[in-house]
């Protein structure tokens, strides 16, 4: 999106702000949430360009609250005053005909706070005509598949309480694999703000040495308990379960939470598993839905235990807790998870003898109180040794609960941590990611 | 809509090959109800236009939510420009024989339209709805949800395709969590929002919604000292509402024809079918009809076109066992030169169309239910989806459900909680030993069904009878 645009988007944002609030009674409340896009897609499949284009998108959402009573208009933003404005007027007359037929809301929150925020983060991006040549001409021969999208994204926030935020950004993702003739393959994502050539090539470089690595057959691998090696990829699937049933307080108080146990005390998780929310790096808004920044830094998992839930102001009103600035899915936005001290150099004589997974796949709760989650391998992963990769191994189920990959089976963490990148599209290209260690867990349960 | 669109499309100046504009107006309405209190309330308008352009054989697409005609022209050069400048690379050179002539309107079944109810009226049925499900103080949550979905579509082209379809979409759900101590089960009315369906709000509330929530909460209490599934291999029976689950997995992904040629291999994932496969491949038991049919009257993906305006016709793809044809586009089709199905569908106006399911149903076969279990010694009966999981060929897999049941001695007999089964696609279809006759039959849905890059979920609908399979490997739940 081009610096003019961008500033209209906030100009218009702004505009459409003052006059919203400026039509509201003493006794109504009212949040303004805005979530745009322009992102161009590039699909890729054996070297070639799939499909190709770009999307313009924005979406307004306004939550009027009166007598202990709310709801929700959500309406496209265009960026162009003469046509938001009467959506605006419209969605607002609306919701005041609505509010007063719903039930009480015990637990409504309002907004009171007093955070205000400008973050705008500029890239140096692909032009749309460029990133078919920038992204095949590396790979050509090779069975290359996958998806670049690229562009600027806004989150905005402002409200009756005075708030107001603004976070735009632009970034890019390239999320790829790299098959052999037999359907292994390798995976790959180059992301960032800056497209760099070269760092792209160095990228393709590390995959094609991976790649050869799964020229031999694939070894057939019986069901069983196997000392495992799991990727920073492979972490980040595992740790992705806590946002689903994990450390949700709601979740928790509601009986839905695989953590349930460590809350109770009842299971402990290693002392070397340490997941924190770490907003440091800054690549998602710290503000959630109301308008409520959260801290830097939360720790949630340490010294074995549960030591903090993600807690939203909804969730701390009706269970007695303070909020600490989480989304109102209680969900992780920026989770850190701890490194350990194994070099890279020494993950395979560490593991020794059993699997090396680099990803993981359709994971699913299998038992959510027991914590208990399958999922299948995916990607290039091996069957190790004595230290020594031997083969690319044949797809394998397994079956394991947390409280043991993550308990007292987690023998080593990796001293490096990677950046998993956020490639998600479904609603809007997502953003941020998450920072994940390796780890050496033992006896890991394959099933199928 | 459409002279609105015809204009524009009239005042483009472009040397493509070919142009279509695609409108889609998406408006949701939710209500979402947890312990008797309100959840969520509101209502979510999505608008905008797809553009399409072909050129040297590569199509390129640019989308916008504004519809004043000069943002639809620039979209229409983006799209220009893009496909231009990737024709070099294209994997497959598209001609008009994949965006065909197409002129007709489709529009759902319904009796009572949407604002029959107001939201008050509707959050009081969802409140009620919490009320009943609650039995027991070892409730601890109960929840329920109604999702109305108005979406109207216009397709115009160059060639001249014009199309509208309506479409009404009521989605509901409502469940209850029971716990004692560590003991925590959940029980839902089939599953998360398979109550998916095209119609209005006689589908919801209807005569026996309050017997049936009464029937989910003290579902919920009895499974808290229901016995473990057991761990071994015997006959599994599953309900039409776990074989919605079984049939979308193992069946329909797999023969989705761009998975086939290699397009979602990056994200979805690719299929154990191969190309030659069509025609010949044994799937399953003799026993196992499966039919593409986006012409059921209020299943959940019924309409008359696809995405691309291909018309929409009931066609099997597994007849007797046997694999017949793909579920693939006019593009995927021309692609890999078999048969396939009206199904290049966009979720909405922003994603392009790739090749989906629609309505994917198992045919009834001649068993009641009684003569499906009447001469099984051992055997599990589950329902209700809770658990899915799935490897990126489609092959292994371990399915779990919410709700059990022990056959013994052709009897129904105790309740089992945490079922889990788990199998591989061709052997375990190869096991459908009984397919149960339409008075077991059931229709369900999902609004999830994701693929795409990028992501896209999509409606998807899927009938079917109770069935059985034997020498299934089921189990328990626990650490």
């Amino acid at each position: 999106m081009k610096p003019e645009e961008l500033a209209k988007q906030e100009a218009t944002f702004n505009q459409l702000t003052t006059a919203l609030l400026a039509e509201l009674k003493a006794d109504e409340q009212l949040t303004i949430e805005l979530s745009g896009e322009h992102s161009q897609f590039v699909r890729f499949n054996t070297a070639r360009v799939r499909q190709t284009g770009d999307i313009t998108d924005g979406q307004v959402q306004l939550t009027l609250m009166h007598n202990q009573r709310s709801s929700f208009r959500e309406f496209p933003f265009v960026g162009n005053w003469e046509i938001d404005w009467p959506e605006a007027q419209a969605a607002l007359a609306d919701l005041r005909q609505e509010v007063p037929q719903l039930p009480s809301d015990p637990y409504l929150v309002l907004p009171t706070g007093n955070a205000s925020s400008r973050d705008v983060y500029s890239g140096q991006l692909l032009a749309p005509e460029a990133v078919a040549a920038a992204v095949l001409t590396d790979v050509s021969g090779l069975d290359f598949t996958g998806i670049y999208g690229g562009g600027a994204s806004i989150r905005a926030y402002a409200d009756s309480a005075g708030q107001r935020h603004w976070f735009a950004t632009e970034t890019f993702a390239l999320d790829y694999s790299l098959f052999a003739t037999d359907g292994q393959a390798v995976k790959g994502t180059f992301a960032g703000s800056h497209w760099d050539q070269s760092a792209y090539g160095a990228k393709l470089a590390d995959s094609k040495l991976q790649l050869e690595r799964l020229a031999t057959s694939p070894k057939f691998i019986p069901k069983g308990q196997y000392r495992t090696y799991l990727a920073p990829a492979a972490i980040a699937e595992l740790v992705s379960m806590f946002s689903w049933g994990g450390v949700s307080e709601a979740a928790l108080q509601q009986g839905s939470s695989a953590l349930g146990l460590l809350q109770r005390g009842e299971k402990l998780l290693s002392p070397h598993f340490s997941l924190t929310e770490n907003f440091g790096r800054g690549l998602v808004p710290r503000f959630n839905e109301l308008g409520e920044v959260a801290p830097l830094k939360l720790p949630l998992i340490a010294d074995r235990k549960l030591v903090n839930t993600l807690v939203s102001s909804r969730t701390a009103k009706e269970y007695s807790k303070t909020a600490n600035g989480a989304n109102s899915s209680e969900s992780l936005r920026s989770p850190d998870l701890s490194p350990g001290t194994l070099a890279a150099a020494e993950i395979l004589n560490a593991l020794d003898t059993g699997l090396y997974l680099s990803n993981l796949h359709y994971l699913n709760w299998s038992d959510r109180p027991t914590g208990r989650v399958t999922g299948m391998t995916r990607y290039a992963c091996f069957w190790v040794e004595n230290g020594e990769i031997v083969a690319p191994i044949e797809n394998l189920r397994f079956d394991e609960t947390i409280y043991r990959c993550f308990g007292d089976n987690l023998l080593l963490l990796t001293d490096f941590q990677e950046f998993i990148p956020e490639v998600g599209t479904y609603s809007q290209r997502n953003l941020g990611g998450m920072w994940m260690p390796g780890a050496i867990v033992a006896d890991f349960t394959y099933t199928l | 809509m459409i002279s609105e669109l015809s204009q524009v499309l009239e005042s483009l100046d472009l040397p493509a090959d070919w142009v279509g504009l695609r409108a889609v107006k998406e408006a949701v309405d939710i209500r979402r109800v947890r312990d008797g209190l309100p959840q969520r309330n509101g209502k979510s308008t999505s608008a905008g236009v797809m553009v399409e352009v072909l050129v040297n054989g590569q199509i390129g697409y640019s989308a916008t939510n504004s519809f004043q005609a000069a943002s639809i022209k620039a979209a229409a050069a983006l799209a220009y420009q893009q496909a231009l400048a990737a024709s070099q690379w294209a994997i497959y050179p598209l001609t008009t024989a994949q965006r065909p002539k197409v002129v007709g309107e489709y529009c759902s079944p319904f009796l009572k339209p949407f604002d029959a109810l107001t939201p008050g009226d509707i959050n009081q049925v969802l409140v009620r709805l919490c009320d009943t499900l609650n039995v027991s103080d070892r409730i601890v949550q109960t929840n329920a949800m109604a999702i109305a979905n108005e979406t109207d579509s216009w397709f115009v082209s160059s060639n001249g395709s014009e199309v509208y379809q309506r479409f009404l979409l009521l989605e509901t759900h409502f469940g209850a969590t029971a716990q004692d101590g560590a003991i925590v089960q959940q029980r839902s009315n089939n599953g998360y929002l398979a109550h998916s369906y095209q119609g209005g709000w006689e589908l919801f509330p209807d005569a026996n919604l309050w017997n049936r929530a009464r029937q989910v909460g003290e579902q919920a209490i009895e499974l808290l000292t229901a016995e473990e599934c057991p761990t071994t291999a015997t006959t599994l029976l599953l309900a039409p509402d776990q074989m919605m689950l079984q049939i979308h997995e193992s069946v329909g992904h797999p023969l989705e024809l761009d998975r086939i040629l290699g397009d979602e291999r990056n994200y979805a994932g690719g299929s154990f079918v191969k190309p030659s496969d069509f025609g010949q491949l044994s799937y399953g038991s003799k026993l196992m009809n499966i039919t593409f049919d986006p012409t059921v009257e209020g299943e959940f993906a019924s309409y008359r076109f696809d995405d691309i305006g291909t018309p929409a016709t009931r066609e099997y793809l597994i007849q007797e066992g046997v694999l017949q044809r793909g579920l693939g586009s006019l593009e995927s089709q021309a692609r890999m030169g078999v048969d396939g199905v009206a199904c290049a569908r966009a979720s909405s106006w922003n994603r392009p169309p790739i090749d989906r399911m629609a309505n994917l149903n198992l045919e009834p076969g001649t068993d009641s239910w009684q003569d499906m279990i009447g001469d099984v010694e051992h055997g599990v009966y589950m329902e209700a989806n809770r658990s899915w999981s799935i490897d990126d060929r489609r092959y292994k897999f371990q399915f779990g459900c919410e709700y059990a049941k022990l056959i013994e001695n052709g009897q129904v007999t105790k309740t089992l909680r945490n079922p889990n089964y788990r199998g591989t696609t061709p052997e375990f279809w190869h096991r459908l030993v009984k397919v149960g006759d339409r008075s077991t039959w059931e229709i369900y849905g999902t609004p999830y069904c994701g693929k795409g890059e990028p992501n896209q979920a999509i409606r998807v609908g899927h009938g079917s009878p109770v069935c059985a399979f034997e020498n299934v490997e089921v189990f328990g739940g626990g650490a």
